[in-house]
């Protein structure tokens, strides 16, 4: 079985706890307006240009974006950095895209990990069917799951998708008693509203298992990527997210989980 | 820090470095009529030594607690002549070059024309070294194959152990009373010898007590016309203090510095040992001072502090003497590379950490100066919270403290055959040099350019730089038919370049134990008092002499390129690349964007690139480890620049690896300036596949922006980063912690950043002092962003 992979990093420090190595998968459900690795976006292989310098002379090529690979050959990778794991705490992420988009395949590397006695976690958008969730549950330690919209007209309007799924899926993961970060991406006027938050505080106060809430303000450095390959943005604006604003929602959600970060 | 510090702190920063004759001139007014002939070299050494010392002016400046100059103001560097001498066209260059220059004024040009230069011209221990050189010598010298570290400055490279700082020049005596009655001189043939020696070592001892007197009679005459109580009172302790140390094994905290202080004085006036020296543990030698005084109520935290505080502006005063030609491009610097090491672990294997060693921490965040370096000596048994608290400091960005791993070093020095005890006792000095405190003499003899054999062996034996045929004929690179048969080659020049060296190195060597021998430097190091020899003849119980290897990751691309392009996928004959490389890449930027772009690189944990550096490392230390020295000793190496990356890259025209004629090479073991692009783990996977065991040090720089270290999260995972490396036998890790857009902002506007200190390759420096090419090398290293 393979899985289309666009990137693994190691020392990924803000994938989860400790020095992790996280595995992008490619292909994601969403659509969402502000999303920040457009190369995510398809299920299929892409091409981006890649600008590179020698001397004052830019070399420009093109480059393929997605790369089918096995289990073994992604265990190959992952597993050389089993010192930096232990001595950290740290594991692998599964990230993407949406990871349980390809749920056989990142199902059987969460497996795999965990035979090698691998902490994981998987970072998710939450839509997906019930049944690949909870084929993977078993082999995940520790899930980051993404709220972003309250309300499902404007979900559908700025993911593609309606978030009923992603609430119940939600619930699926507290009950088992896996512990949980939430994301929530700060969009100006999009997702930050105060309509918003509040009701996104409502699910997170009612949801047990959440250990920490990570506040992801939005970054103008996407745009270029998209230009590199040859698209446009749905959503983008050139400032950087004002950072006395997101100290502001950080406080607002001070009561509803033990930790609460900026940046994640 | 209090006022008093303050003054004193910043006195020292803004003082003129300046090049003074005074030494030069005692030694020259010495050898004019002493009996050279008829008496023994190191009793002439010692009584030059006792001469300068009963001479020389004492300087004593407004409220200072510790006391004591080399030259007769703060940051005035002595001369050495009997070791290197300056012509005039020297002392021009030292006083008008824009980078480590020192101020020579008329009187000095004056004492050199009229005095020192008519007498020392052409006797020099510098003469001695060049005239000494084979020919093949000299022309690997002259094409950068190698450098010679005791060319301008003595062998030295030592650290005091802990009985510095228990015993005085009295007990030194009675060992030394005691080693004369055991000579015996009908079965010891160099029992004469040994006599000398010792009577050598009993002069320096007592010139140095009359040194500490000389500036207690001052402090009196201080004291005089001192009107405030508060300060009659220091300078009547001070005064004490003087008349006692280091006569005397010093008893309180204050003394302890004092006599340390004294000492290091003695050992950089008597020669210009290279590293000065350095009290290495000193949170281990004065921890019994410090709790018995505050036990006890004569001593307080902040009283502590402020006189480690005086100590640090101490050093910071004393910047290494001026340094000429490829000594001056090796160590392109004002740091003497005095290193206090922090940490570690006691001599019965338990964790070391106390609470001066974070009082000493406060000390260096507090005190931000360029001298003394410090690092932390972290072993498995070492608390988080020490290292999280070093991290802190590192975090500010002056690159102190840097971090070594206990463990490694412990391995290093037992695998050398040290007992368990001396190995406990050990650290690291200079840049990154493992040694047995107290009980070691190890030199480096020069750095050694790695990236030039491979240059020369390119060319069957000629170098392009001096266009000589320095090399063997190992064959035209256009008859490798295989990777393997081109690497047999460069093993080949490599084992003649280093034969060369050895075989100069021991001559070298013959030549300090001969002519220049250390009394007082010996009266320091175990057991050159029970063995009646001096420290450069082999007196101490260990003897090791090392080679630096420079440019690993440099080499390793290089191999990398050739490999992929030439043999495996044979897209270009060894002709056609020597050819590029002779074009030095003019008008073949798309084989040269292959080479950079589309080969796999040193420190991206890739064994494709790997397997290249792990080799030639081996081979290096094949060439060089066991060898015997002539002081009876080994030869071994270790993998450090300081700065000399900089100058090997000069004389070495483009390489494979895409780099351009005369750019720098890589420093360190860290990967070529901007190969790595898979993060910090993989750099420290990719470094720990050398077997660092068996080095004498090894060095690793990682930038890392500011942004990196914002929460203590992060700091947590950087933790346990380095952690993971040392759980490999990674040697040492130094973070550079300060953004690129900082530094080319500082480029431009010098002016605005005259405090900016980065670390370059085993210490730190003002960024203004550093070369322009320096400078842009260490922007271009890999700024690890947060991913």
């Amino acid at each position: 079985m393979l899985g289309l992979i666009f990137d693994i990093r190691s020392f990924s420090v803000h994938d989860g706890p400790g020095i992790r190595q996280t595995v992008f998968l490619k292909g994601c459900p969403l659509r969402c307006a502000w999303c920040h690795n457009p190369e995510s976006q398809k299920n299929e292989t892409e091409t981006i240009r890649k600008n590179k310098k020698i001397g004052n002379k830019v070399f420009s090529s093109v480059e393929k974006v997605g790369k089918w690979m096995g289990v073994d050959e992604v265990m190959k990778i992952v597993k050389k950095d089993i010192p930096f794991y232990e001595e950290s705490g740290g594991g692998v992420t599964l990230s993407g895209g949406e990871p349980m988009m390809q749920g056989e395949f990142a199902g059987s590397l969460l497996n795999a990990c965990k035979n090698e006695n691998i902490h994981t976690t998987i970072d998710t958008c939450g839509y997906a069917e019930p049944q690949v969730l909870e084929s993977i549950l078993p082999f995940t330690d520790l899930f980051l799951y993404d709220l972003k919209i309250a309300d499902e007209q404007k979900h559908t309007q700025y993911t593609g998708v309606g978030n009923q799924l992603i609430l119940s899926n939600l619930k699926i993961i507290s009950k088992n008693n896996k512990p949980i970060i939430i994301r929530i991406p700060l969009i100006p006027d999009i997702t930050d509203n105060i309509a918003n938050l509040e009701a996104l505080r409502n699910i997170i106060e009612s949801t047990p298992g959440i250990i920490r809430i990570d506040l992801l303000p939005y970054h103008s450095s996407a745009y270029n990527k998209y230009e590199r390959m040859g698209r446009i943005p749905v959503y983008s604006v050139s400032e950087n997210y004002d950072s006395q604003k997101a100290a502001e929602i950080k406080d607002f959600f001070n009561n509803s989980a033990p930790f609460i970060s900026i940046g994640g | 820090m209090n006022h008093r510090i303050q003054k004193l702190r910043n006195n020292s920063i803004n003082a003129i470095n300046t090049l003074s004759a005074e030494r030069a001139l005692l030694v020259t007014e010495f050898y004019k009529f002493a009996e050279i002939q008829e008496t023994p070299v190191p009793v002439l050494r010692a009584k030059c030594f006792r001469h300068i010392m009963r001479h020389k002016k004492i300087c004593i400046l407004p409220d200072e607690l510790i006391v004591g100059e080399r030259g007769n103001m703060p940051k005035a560097a002595s001369t050495y002549p009997e070791i290197c001498l300056h012509s005039l066209e020297d002392l021009e260059i030292i006083h008008k070059r824009p980078k480590v220059s020192f101020k020579v004024d008329d009187n000095t040009r004056k004492a050199y024309q009229d005095e020192i230069i008519p007498f020392w011209k052409g006797k020099t221990q510098r003469d001695k070294v060049f005239e000494n050189m084979t020919e093949e010598w000299k022309n690997a010298y002259q094409a950068g194959v190698f450098t010679e570290f005791q060319e301008q400055r003595a062998p030295g490279h030592t650290v005091a152990g802990k009985s510095l700082f228990q015993k005085g020049m009295a007990d030194l005596k009675n060992e030394i009373g005691s080693a004369l009655k055991k000579l015996d001189f009908s079965n010891d043939p160099k029992a004469k010898d040994k006599k000398h020696e010792l009577e050598a070592m009993e002069i320096v001892a007592d010139a140095i007590v009359e040194f500490a007197n000389r500036h207690a009679d001052e402090l009196e005459k201080i004291l005089l016309a001192e009107k405030s109580e508060a300060r009659q009172n220091e300078l009547l302790e001070m005064i004490r203090i003087c008349r006692r140390v280091p006569l005397n094994a010093p008893q309180t905290f204050h003394e302890a510095l004092q006599h340390y202080w004294f000492i290091h004085l003695g050992v950089i006036t008597e020669l210009n040992p290279w590293d000065s020296f350095n009290p290495g543990r000193l949170d281990q030698h004065l921890l019994p001072f410090y709790r018995r005084e505050l036990q006890g109520g004569s001593l307080t935290t902040e009283k502590a502090k402020e006189l480690l505080m005086a100590f640090w502006v101490k050093f910071n005063n004393h910047p290494s003497p001026p340094k000429m030609g490829v000594t001056a491009l090796e160590s392109n610097t004002y740091t003497d590379f005095s290193l206090i090491n922090l940490g570690g672990v006691k001599e019965d294997g338990s964790d070391a950490v106390n609470e001066l060693s974070y009082l000493i921490l406060d000390v260096i965040e507090e005190m931000r100066i360029l001298q003394p370096s410090s690092m932390v000596q972290i072993s498995k048994k070492s608390p988080d919270k020490f290292l999280k608290r070093a991290f802190k400091i590192i975090k500010t960005g002056f690159g102190q403290p840097s971090i070594f791993n206990t463990d490694a070093i412990i391995q290093q020095l037992l695998s050398q055959g040290k007992s368990l005890v001396d190995a406990r006792n050990g650290g690291a000095s200079g840049c990154v040099e493992t040694g047995a405190f107290g009980t070691e003499a190890y030199t480096l003899s020069g750095y050694f350019n790695l990236n030039k054999v491979l240059e020369i062996t390119l060319f069957n034996g000629f170098d392009p730089g001096t266009k000589k045929q320095i090399g063997i004929k190992t064959g035209e690179a256009s008859s490798f038919q295989s990777f393997e048969e081109f690497y047999q080659a460069f093993e080949k020049q490599l084992n003649y370049f280093i034969d060369i060296k050895i075989e100069g190195n021991n001559r070298i060597e013959k030549l300090y134990a001969d002519h220049m021998p250390a009394p007082f430097l010996s009266l320091l190091i175990d057991d050159c008092i029970s063995n009646g020899t001096d420290y450069n003849a082999g007196g101490a119980r260990y003897n090791t002499s090392y080679v630096q290897g420079v440019g690993l990751g440099s080499i390793t691309d290089n191999l990398s390129v050739l490999k992929k392009w030439v043999f495996d996928n044979r897209m270009l004959s060894m002709k056609e690349l020597t050819d590029i490389l002779e074009a030095n890449f003019d008008n073949f930027d798309q084989w040269r964007y292959k080479f950079v772009y589309e080969t796999p690189k040193w420190g991206n944990n890739d064994d494709e690139a790997d397997q290249h550096a792990a080799r030639v490392f081996n081979s290096f230390h094949k060439a060089v480890t066991g060898r015997k020295t002539y002081r009876g000793g080994v030869f071994r190496i270790n993998m450090l620049p300081t700065t000399s990356h900089v100058y090997f890259g000069s004389v070495i025209g483009a390489m494979p690896d895409g780099r351009l004629a005369g750019e720098p090479l890589s420093e360190g073991i860290s990967p070529v300036q901007g190969a790595d692009h898979n993060g910090p783990v993989a750099v420290l996977q990719s470094a720990a596949k050398i077997d660092h065991i068996k080095t004498g040090g090894t060095l690793l720089n990682q930038k890392f922006s500011p942004s990196f270290f914002n929460s203590e999260e992060a700091i947590t995972k950087l933790a346990a980063l380095v952690r993971t490396y040392f759980k490999l036998d990674g040697h040492h890790i130094q973070f550079n912690v300060v953004n690129a857009d900082t530094l080319r902002d500082a480029q431009k506007h010098p002016e605005k950043y005259r405090d900016l200190i980065v670390r370059v390759a085993g210490y730190s420096d003002y960024f203004n002092d550093l070369s322009e090419t320096l400078q842009n090398e260490i922007i271009e290293r890999t700024e690890h962003e947060g991913i």
